[in-house]
């Protein structure tokens, strides 16, 4: 994990310090309140339906057990025992008050934490892949160049009043569980076919909200070295030329849709021709010296089996069950990735409790040499338990009930807050999660049904994601009713799509069932439990699934 | 009072905006600056004058467009319409780090407190404030923060290569 030099605990600290004056200004009058919205933005405090809501960077996802009990300490002291893991990989507070904040910072920077980035027009918290450094699939570890990206874009000068927000996604990995093509930036590592050195190939442009967008390959191969003169160039030609007439088509997207990808290359290749000889370019010492942070631990060399665990894999169902849908290999022999699921029926998707956080630091204190991730999915991940340490960790993760056994299933749901906490939603998008997963919440059938996705967004502005999920439900107030409008065939991986409106929207109390006809369809017309939803809509087309719902 | 900041001290502003050449308006002693059109209209007439000389960009200008006159302008004046306009931070980097501009580059329109760190750290060193804005408090706004992560013109390296 990346460490703090005494230059950043510096800026953290005087971050807090000018962010304290930035408040005491608000509050004696001296800053307008739309003066004072640029300033708390940037410093992720929104002002929300009922209070403030701070939003809490994790650079990359990746936590230490330490900073997850301050994030329980002040869940508890300034919160309401509670937080919120986002869909990029952050944490939101839903309660702060505004004159408290300014602690709230000091109590974070403590642990090398911050709310730096994590809103305004701004670059935003960089994200990646919640298994980076653990998964099999990976071709180098995404962290490193995430480090370097997030201390080039704090604070930027340049690039700090943007048209609009800017999201930057790296993945390492063969599989994409960073959901690259759906950020204004997605880098994903890849290796030259020739020479194996590491690079990039480079989508620019992604992004949902009202006008959903995949990102477009604006380079298939960039080398590694040349990573942030190429940022510093997209950003330059985005920050002179980006829509600032219309906040709705002021995303990267939307310039790179109107000005063409073959136009909007050239244009960043020529700033870039400019500025890649310069300070930005990074050396094999550069590289060394950030990559010294994300070393492997000291891994014990274990056999990849342990008897214990064989038995009570045969012994107890539930623990198998759980062991089949939410562990994953790890590429060291002998340990395992664990995902926490933190979608069942009694919390909003991604809500955590104070107690719960402290405890989840506990067992990475215990059985994960004392590290996090937060996942896009909104769940986390404990990433080096060891094998013969899985049923012990169950029982403990059972107890605090964050052992459901649904990762990539049913009902492990993204949802936004939407109307129950959100200023700009138009509909409530929690108690439908609630009531798809009261329904549908029995193993058989979420075993049955496989590798699926449900997301909802309470607002067309998609924080839930619902475009690409493979069903996308988006909540809208029609003359006063909230409706929800239904979506198919949605992708946030490497095969990253957008779902297509179904048809007509249905009330909320038919939304359940609609989501029903939907998966019955694919249970019924699937070729064999290996075809997943995903696969089955591709092959049969909106049709059958229009006919059951319309017909 | 002019509520001007020029290389982080208070100063009064020399400097008069001048517009109406073609009208057949007679050219003013002392400095002046022109909007741009101004310029590439009346380049040798404006030349003739003894006072220096400026010129004034929008902020959708392209500053390469005077690459080649910099040497023979005092002042470049840059635009920031509204806060969240950040197009005139680019501007200021290319016209000191790619056109090797010396003379003074000065922030108009909404410049704040919260933004002189950053429109420094671009190369902007004269700064017009707005009028509800205190200069001698706006002085502080430069040392907020001392540590800065990547190049701009105030650094030629990133922080990860400076202490090492």
């Amino acid at each position: 994990m990346y460490q703090y030099s005494e230059q950043d605990h510096q800026l953290l600290l005087e971050r807090v310090s000018q962010f304290r004056g930035q408040v005491a200004r608000r509050l004696k009058g001296e800053l307008s309140e739309e003066e004072f919205k640029h300033q708390r933005l940037r410093n992720g405090l929104y002002l929300q339906l009922h209070a403030y809501m701070l939003r809490v960077a994790i650079p990359y996802g990746l936590l230490s057990s330490e900073q997850m009990r301050t994030l329980a300490h002040i869940a508890r002291k300034y919160d309401k025992g509670y937080g919120h893991f986002s869909t990029r990989q952050n944490i939101q507070y839903n309660w702060p008050k505004l004159e408290d904040v300014p602690d709230i910072l000091d109590d974070l920077a403590k642990v090398e934490m911050h709310a730096i980035q994590t809103s305004g027009n701004c670059i935003r918290n960089t994200t990646s892949d919640p298994l980076a450094g653990v998964a099999r699939d990976e071709i180098e570890d995404p962290r490193p160049y995430c480090e370097l990206i997030r201390q080039w874009s704090t604070f930027h000068p340049e690039f700090n009043f943007l048209p609009r927000k800017f999201k930057i996604a790296v993945s390492g990995a063969t599989h994409d569980r960073a959901a690259v093509a759906v950020h204004d930036i997605g880098l994903r590592l890849v290796k030259n076919e020739t020479s194996e050195e590491i690079g990039f190939e480079v989508y620019v442009g992604g992004g949902l909200g009202r006008t959903p967008m995949l990102g477009k390959v604006i380079r298939k191969y960039l080398p590694k070295q040349d990573m942030l003169t190429y940022l510093e160039a997209i950003l330059r030609v985005y920050n002179m030329l980006g829509r600032r007439d219309n906040i709705y088509k002021a995303r990267s997207k939307i310039l790179v849709h109107e000005t063409g990808e073959e136009k909007f290359r050239e244009l960043v290749e020529a700033e870039w021709e400019k500025i890649k000889a310069g300070g930005l370019f990074l050396r094999d010492e550069d590289f060394k010296w950030v990559k010294g942070f994300f070393n492997d631990p000291a891994y014990e060399a274990l056999p990849d089996q342990d008897a214990d665990f064989e038995n009570l894999m045969l012994s107890n169902a539930d623990f198998a069950r759980w062991v089949d849908k939410n562990i994953e290999l790890h590429k060291q022999s002998g340990y395992r990735i664990v995902y926490l699921s933190l979608k069942t029926a009694l919390q909003p998707p991604g809500d955590v409790t104070a107690d719960q956080m402290d405890a989840i630091a506990d067992l990475a204190d215990k059985y994960s040499l004392g590290h996090i991730r937060t996942t896009h999915r909104q769940n986390l991940v404990l990433s080096d338990v060891q094998l013969k340490d899985l049923p012990a960790l169950w029982e403990e993760l059972k107890a605090l009930d964050l052992a459901t056994p649904n990762y990539n299933h049913v009902t492990d749901i993204i949802s936004c807050p939407g109307l129950d906490y959100c200023a700009l939603a138009t509909a409530r998008s929690i108690p439908i999660s609630q009531a798809i997963t009261a329904r549908f919440d029995d193993y058989d059938f979420i075993n049955d049904l496989g590798d699926v996705s449900i997301n909802i967004s309470g607002c067309i502005n998609a924080c839930g994601h619902h475009h690409v999920a493979n069903i996308g439900i988006l909540g809208v107030n029609k003359k006063g009713t909230e409706v929800y409008q239904l979506t198919l065939g949605g992708s946030a991986r490497e095969d990253a799509a957008i779902g297509k409106i179904i048809g007509p929207a249905f009330e909320a109390d038919e939304i359940v069932d609609a989501v029903g006809k939907v998966l019955s369809v694919y249970l019924e017309s699937r070729e064999d439990p290996e075809e997943t939803f995903l696969m089955a809509y591709r092959r049969l087309g909106q049709a059958p699934f229009k006919e059951r719902l319309y017909g | 009072m002019d509520n001007y900041i020029k290389d982080r001290k208070i100063d009064s502003n020399e400097w008069m905006p001048f517009t109406g050449l073609e009208d057949g308006g007679s050219l003013p002693a002392g400095d002046i600056y022109v909007p741009l059109e101004e310029w590439l209209n009346a380049r040798e007439t404006l030349l003739t004058r003894n006072g220096r000389l400026g010129i004034a960009l929008r902020n959708t200008d392209d500053p390469a467009i005077i690459k080649d006159d910099l040497e023979r302008l005092d002042l470049v004046v840059l635009e920031f319409p509204k806060m969240a306009d950040g197009r005139a931070f680019t501007q200021a980097r290319l016209l000191r780090e790619r056109y090797g501009f010396k003379g003074e580059i000065r922030a108009t329109g909404d410049v704040l407190y919260d933004q002189l760190f950053y429109m420094q750290r671009c190369g902007v060193n004269g700064f017009e404030l707005r009028d509800d804005q205190n200069a001698s408090h706006s002085l502080k706004a430069f040392d907020e923060m001392t540590v800065t992560y990547q190049p701009a013109f105030d650094e030629e390296l990133p922080l990860w290569r400076r202490h090492k």
